[in-house]
């Protein structure tokens, strides 16, 4: 019994990972009042392109190192999700276009070109079948050595690849620049009233543009987690799945704030795979169980709409453009 | 002017045009358009290899090449147009409907819902009536849920009505699950002997009855939305909800008058989906175009005329993506990327039409 909770929580967290990054990265875009709804785009972006750098690595070195097979995926990810993010910054801060608009598209063709190279990249290196980057996906999942030693404890805790503890070091670390830091206050203030900060001398355009290519940059390494660590250095189209949506979700249940996203992501994790470790369940009941995370952020939704606490609300100026000129 | 007031001009500065001439706003517009196809050819060149004029007849042909190709490019057109007037009364007052894709996806379950239990037991007739009802209302009751709590407690209608999208699509994998009995996970073609509830073909054309009404509900939308007090109403509600109180306007009736409307529009395309293009139901039945529609509506600024063009457009680079794929032995996800693309840039071009940059005019003496 206890190593079957062990497992579910094991594999809950696993799920969680890349909810955690695509769910951070949105809260820091967010909090500069841009509601980016390119993060599922982005997230393909950062897995593709961790795939492509990492193969182009191993196709032409004969014995890879283990330091660049993880420090070459690892750039070209962060790098390929930094340059979306900076589309969609450039077309609605600098180009003041509507948000949702962008980064609908944004997601549109970030799947797109996600689904192309991970269908076409063996072809282009003159082979057939799909991606298999085993020497690189094994670097990545590499654990602490003493996990297997500690049983059940040690697969809670010690059994994961180093980027599911970055996850969490960069949530908490995003919760203790935005609350305690001056750079994060001005964050916030741009956020929620993008005059008052500008009239504080605040620079908005340039808090906007970091924050939102930040987000991104932090929402790709979900991706990059999901195919080198999760599936192993492989690429299946549309293998992704909604996540990116999801982690959009799980910013409104967690109330945008980068602390309460860990624990949230690890239930929604669990939420996704719980249905598997319920014996006796009907196909069609799995399917109701897997729309329980929707449900319970369209009902976070509305409790926040509806109590008004302050510090619960989306930023205030979420969504919504800031011209300088226009008042 | 004394030393001390001088400042020091910054060399571009953004002002606001008081509104281009119609052929200019086409005229950058339509260069947006050339310059991404421009960009799009020589990423397929590198890709392929072969030369632009092959690839740009190829895909030409996706949409004109056979009568066939044509058939169901006007089809999916009209499907796209479809979604795409639905959201906009919505956004038109800035509610921001991102939900379509659940809207369409729960109208198209009602129809197949009535096509599946009913059967071949009522007349066509009748039976379809039941169906277009059903729809109606699964896709009105889908929209105004966000809706009325937006009117109530102005709770954040993207986020929301993007929640609602996956509900839908777990309800439409749920019923699946439950109609098809072996466990398998696809509902294949629903009365395929009987063909009870089909939309009837016209002069032999199986889309020709969906491009019609799809055609009537595009003329009353132009008008809905240009002529008449409701339509006003939105545009007011829309420009400034403040503005709207102050002249008697209620605003939260007009709010979920507006979204029942959106949301009877998805149901309608739903019902047309599943009753006359596919005759069955899958999670992808809506095919991502609820979130098309969004980008339709906008850049065809809300005006059912011009989204005609827009989606037109869409549905052809569609289309002739898929051709090239196909004809050069590519994935079919190029469809996606270039018509996100095209889109970076067609959005990216509204700035020029209703901004101007003025440089800095060369310092004088004695202004």
């Amino acid at each position: 019994m206890i190593s079957t909770i062990a497992s579910f929580i094991n594999a809950a967290i696993i799920q969680g990972i890349p909810l955690l990054y695509g769910a951070t990265g949105e809260i820091i875009t967010e909090k500069s009042g841009n509601l980016n709804l390119g993060i599922p785009g982005i997230m393909y972006i950062g897995g593709i392109s961790g795939i492509v750098g990492g193969y182009i690595y191993e196709y032409y070195t004969p014995e890879p190192v283990a330091a660049l097979c993880i420090l070459i995926p690892l750039l070209s990810s962060l790098l390929a999700s930094a340059l979306m993010a900076l589309i969609y910054s450039f077309l609605t801060i600098t180009l003041r276009a509507n948000q949702n608009v962008t980064g609908l598209a944004l997601t549109t063709f970030g799947v797109g070109v996600g689904n192309f190279l991970g269908g076409s990249l063996q072809s282009f290196f003159g082979k057939s079948g799909s991606i298999s980057l085993l020497t690189t996906g094994n670097y990545f999942k590499t654990a602490l050595p003493f996990a297997d030693d500690l049983g059940d404890f040690g697969k809670v805790f010690f059994s994961y690849g180093f980027l599911a503890y970055l996850a969490v070091i960069i949530a908490i670390a995003a919760g203790f620049i935005l609350n305690k830091t001056r750079v994060g206050l001005n964050l916030r203030a741009v956020g929620e009233s993008p005059a008052t900060a500008d009239a504080a001398g605040i620079n908005v355009t340039r808090y906007k543009y970091v924050a939102t290519c930040v987000g991104g940059a932090v929402a790709g390494l979900g991706g990059l987690y999901f195919v080198m660590d999760y599936i192993a250095g492989a690429w299946t189209n549309d293998g992704f799945g909604d996540r990116g949506w999801l982690a959009i979700a799980i910013v409104i249940f967690a109330l945008w704030k980068p602390n309460l996203a860990i624990p949230c992501s690890f239930i929604f994790g669990g939420l996704y795979i719980i249905c598997t470790y319920i014996p006796g369940l009907s196909s069609a009941a799995k399917e109701l169980i897997k729309m329980l995370p929707y449900l319970v952020t369209i009902v976070v939704l509305i409790v926040i709409s509806a109590r008004k606490r302050r510090e619960n609300q989306p930023p205030a100026h979420l969504g919504l453009p800031y011209f300088r000129e226009e008042r | 002017m004394s030393e001390k007031t001088k400042h020091s001009e910054p060399l571009l500065r953004i002002s606001k045009r008081d509104g281009l001439i119609w052929w200019k706003s086409w005229l950058v517009r339509a260069a947006a358009v050339a310059l991404a196809l421009v960009l799009c050819s020589v990423i397929i060149i590198l890709i392929t290899g072969y030369n632009p004029v092959q690839v740009y007849s190829a895909m030409i042909r996706g949409s004109f090449g056979t009568a066939r190709k044509f058939w169901i490019m006007l089809q999916n057109l009209a499907m796209l147009l479809c979604i795409s007037l639905a959201v906009t009364p919505a956004f038109k007052m800035r509610f921001w409907n991102i939900g379509a894709e659940g809207q369409v996806l729960v109208g198209g379950l009602a129809t197949a819902a009535v096509m599946f239990y009913v059967g071949d037991r009522l007349p066509t007739a009748l039976m379809i009536v039941i169906m277009l009802a059903a729809s109606l209302a699964a896709g009105i009751i889908w929209a105004m849920i966000p809706a009325f709590f937006k009117a109530k407690w102005n709770t954040n209608e993207t986020l929301f009505t993007l929640m609602m999208n996956y509900v839908a699509t777990q309800l439409v994998s749920f019923f699946i699950m439950i109609w098809v009995p072996s466990g398998s996970s696809v509902m294949g073609i629903i009365n395929q002997n009987s063909r009870a509830g089909w939309l009837p073909e016209l002069f032999g054309q199986k889309y020709l009855l969906n491009i019609i009404i799809v055609a009537v509900i595009t003329v009353a939308m132009f008008i809905y939305l240009k002529y008449s007090k409701q339509g006003y109403e939105i545009s007011v509600v829309g420009e400034s909800e403040n503005t709207a109180k102050y002249i008697g306007i209620n605003v939260k009736r007009v709010i979920l008058r507006t979204m029942g409307l959106s949301g009877a529009l998805c149901g309608v395309a739903g019902f047309l989906l599943v009753a006359g293009t596919n005759h069955t139901i899958t999670t992808t039945t809506a095919g991502g175009m609820g979130f098309t529609a969004i980008m339709v509506s906008w850049l065809g600024k809300f005006n059912a005329g011009i989204m005609v063009v827009t989606s037109f457009i869409i549905v052809f680079l569609q289309r002739g993506a898929g051709e090239i794929a196909t004809k050069f032995n590519l994935n079919q996800s190029v469809a996606d990327i270039l018509t996100g693309i095209i889109l970076f840039f067609i959005i990216g071009c509204e700035f020029f039409v209703n901004y101007k940059i003025n440089l800095r005019k060369s310092q004088k003496e004695g202004k």
